[in-house]
Formats: structure tokens, C-alpha cells, sequence
């Protein structure tokens, strides 16, 4: 566990950068993880991010690709367009969340 | 024990790797023996992977739009068959009596939507939205008397096996 400094604020994270407190997150920490990652976030990945954490709190889970799309109503295509090659961990990074654990 | 970093961790996407090629190839039309290939397929596109599914015999079920939704699971022969959560086998000869395979094939169907998994039809449309290439296999569709038009529309083409074999060089290939 370690603590990394992320738009000016010190937040939690894992081995790999993933953040570990969702409730340290907030939108200008998201905006640095997306840029982080090449990422530039538009109105639709905001869109796609809100839900995760929405779905997070809900659940107490990251969704999946799968949840993302049949829960959330976003186009499978869509995700590999925004977030591109790998989706669901690119997603649950930016939205300050863990990888989603479930296979589909 | 917690400590402070400077600079901060990225993780590594693996983006530049780009040459990770995977090729399943689907020869079985039983339901339990469908959905190996899509999960493990849907995962490998999940992380970027290349993948190519090749559908040859009774795998032509899986993209026969007449069979595609009625793929059957049988008891018998599989010899690890106990109803969910009992550790008690079920005899064998349960299997073969009438009525039994269609319980069976419900049953499974069931658990499987329960966890929000598709259905074969929706979890190839799925794949091929998340960039699968499906194939489907010259000599079982010449077998089977197939036309195109038989196939769902998500299948790239008709291919022989040599045309397999160059486009998955240098593909982990995973025989189902």
C-alpha cells in the first residue's frame, strides 16, 4: 500500500497505481488517471466513469465489461473505442475503483 | 506499511504490446462445451488480445442461426454430474432417460444467466462487437450441406484449413 500524490491530493493506491479508497476519488483525480493513461475525457467517458462508480456503490463491486454494457446501456464497441484495449481496467482506473473481478 | 511515493505509479496497459494472437478452435456442439472458448475469448479481448474462433463440426451449431439458441447438455458420459451444490454423483443411467437432457439444458441455462452470462447467440454478438473474428470451417459446411445465409451475419467467412493455419501463425491455439 502506498500513497500517491494525484491532482494535489494524497490518495491510496495499490502495486499497480489502482487506487484503493473510491471515496478519495474525485473528478480532477480522474481526469489526471485518464491523462495518465493517454486518455483525454470527453462527456462520454464521463458518462461511462459516473456509472461505474454509481454501480460501485450500489454493489460494492467494480462491474464488469459485461455489467458496463447490459447495466450501464453503453455499446460494448463504444467502450473499446473510449477506453481502448483493455476497457474494464482502463475504466475502473480512471473512476478510482479496483479491477473488476468477474470474468465476463 | 504505508509510504509516500514521489513519482507517481502507472500502470502498465501494455499498449505496445500488440502482437499477443490467440485462436480457439470450436468443435463441439454441446452446451457445456460452448462456453469455454467465450468466456476464455472474451477475456483475451478484454486484454487486448488479437482472437480468431474456428468453427469446425459439431462446433457448427454454435453459428447455425437454426441452432445456435438450442444447444443441448447432456448427463451422459459425464461422470462428474451432481446436482448444484450436492457432492452425491448421479447414476448414470438418470441420463439416458426421457425428458432428462432437456432438464439438464434448462438447468444449466438457468445457472448461467444467473450470473450474467449470455446466451450463445448474444455472447458471440458480444464477442464480435469487442473484435473477435469468427470463421467457420470449409469441409463441415460442404458436410453439412451450409450455406452462407445459414450462418448469423457475425461470421467473417468460410475458410479452409490452410487459410486457418496462415492466419493464426504465430496464435496460442486452444483446440476445444
Amino acid at each position: 500500500m502506498a500513497v500517491a500524490t494525484i491532482a494535489g491530493v494524497d490518495v491510496h493506491v495499490d502495486d499497480e497505481g489502482f487506487m484503493t479508497e473510491p471515496g478519495e476519488w474525485n473528478e480532477d483525480i480522474g481526469r489526471q488517471l485518464a491523462t495518465n493513461i493517454g486518455i483525454e475525457m470527453t462527456e462520454d467517458h464521463w458518462r461511462v466513469v459516473k456509472f461505474l462508480r454509481e454501480d460501485f456503490t450500489e454493489t460494492g463491486e467494480t462491474p464488469t465489461l459485461r455489467r458496463v454494457s447490459t447495466a450501464g446501456g453503453f455499446e460494448t464497441k463504444q467502450l473499446f473505442v473510449l477506453f481502448p484495449k483493455k476497457p474494464a481496467k482502463k475504466m475502473s482506473y480512471v473512476a478510482g475503483l479496483q479491477k473488476p473481478v468477474g470474468c465476463v | 506499511m504505508t509510504t509516500t511515493e514521489t513519482a507517481p505509479i502507472i500502470p502498465d496497459f501494455g499498449d505496445d504490446e500488440t502482437d499477443r494472437k490467440i485462436a480457439f478452435i470450436c468443435s463441439k456442439g454441446n452446451l457445456d462445451m460452448a462456453y469455454p472458448a467465450l468466456i476464455m475469448a472474451s477475456g483475451a479481448l478484454g486484454e487486448g488480445i488479437e482472437c480468431h474462433i474456428f468453427f469446425t463440426f459439431w462446433g457448427m451449431d454454435m453459428i447455425n442461426k437454426a441452432t445456435q439458441a438450442n444447444l443441448q447438455f447432456s448427463m451422459l458420459g459425464n461422470t462428474a454430474m451432481h446436482m448444484p451444490g450436492q457432492a452425491w454423483h448421479i447414476p448414470q443411467g438418470f441420463g439416458g432417460l426421457p425428458g432428462m437432457t432437456g432438464f439438464a439444458t434448462r438447468m444449466l441455462k438457468k445457472q448461467i444467466r444467473e450470473l450474467d452470462v449470455p446466451d450463445v447467440p448474444e455472447f458471440l454478438s458480444m464477442l464480435h462487437d469487442m473484435g473477435a473474428k469468427l470463421w467457420a470451417c470449409k469441409l463441415s459446411v460442404d458436410m453439412m450441406g451450409l450455406e452462407r445465409d445459414d450462418m448469423i451475419d457475425e461470421v467473417e467467412d468460410i475458410i479452409n484449413v490452410s487459410e486457418f493455419m496462415e492466419l493464426s501463425e504465430d496464435a496460442q491455439i486452444i483446440f476445444i
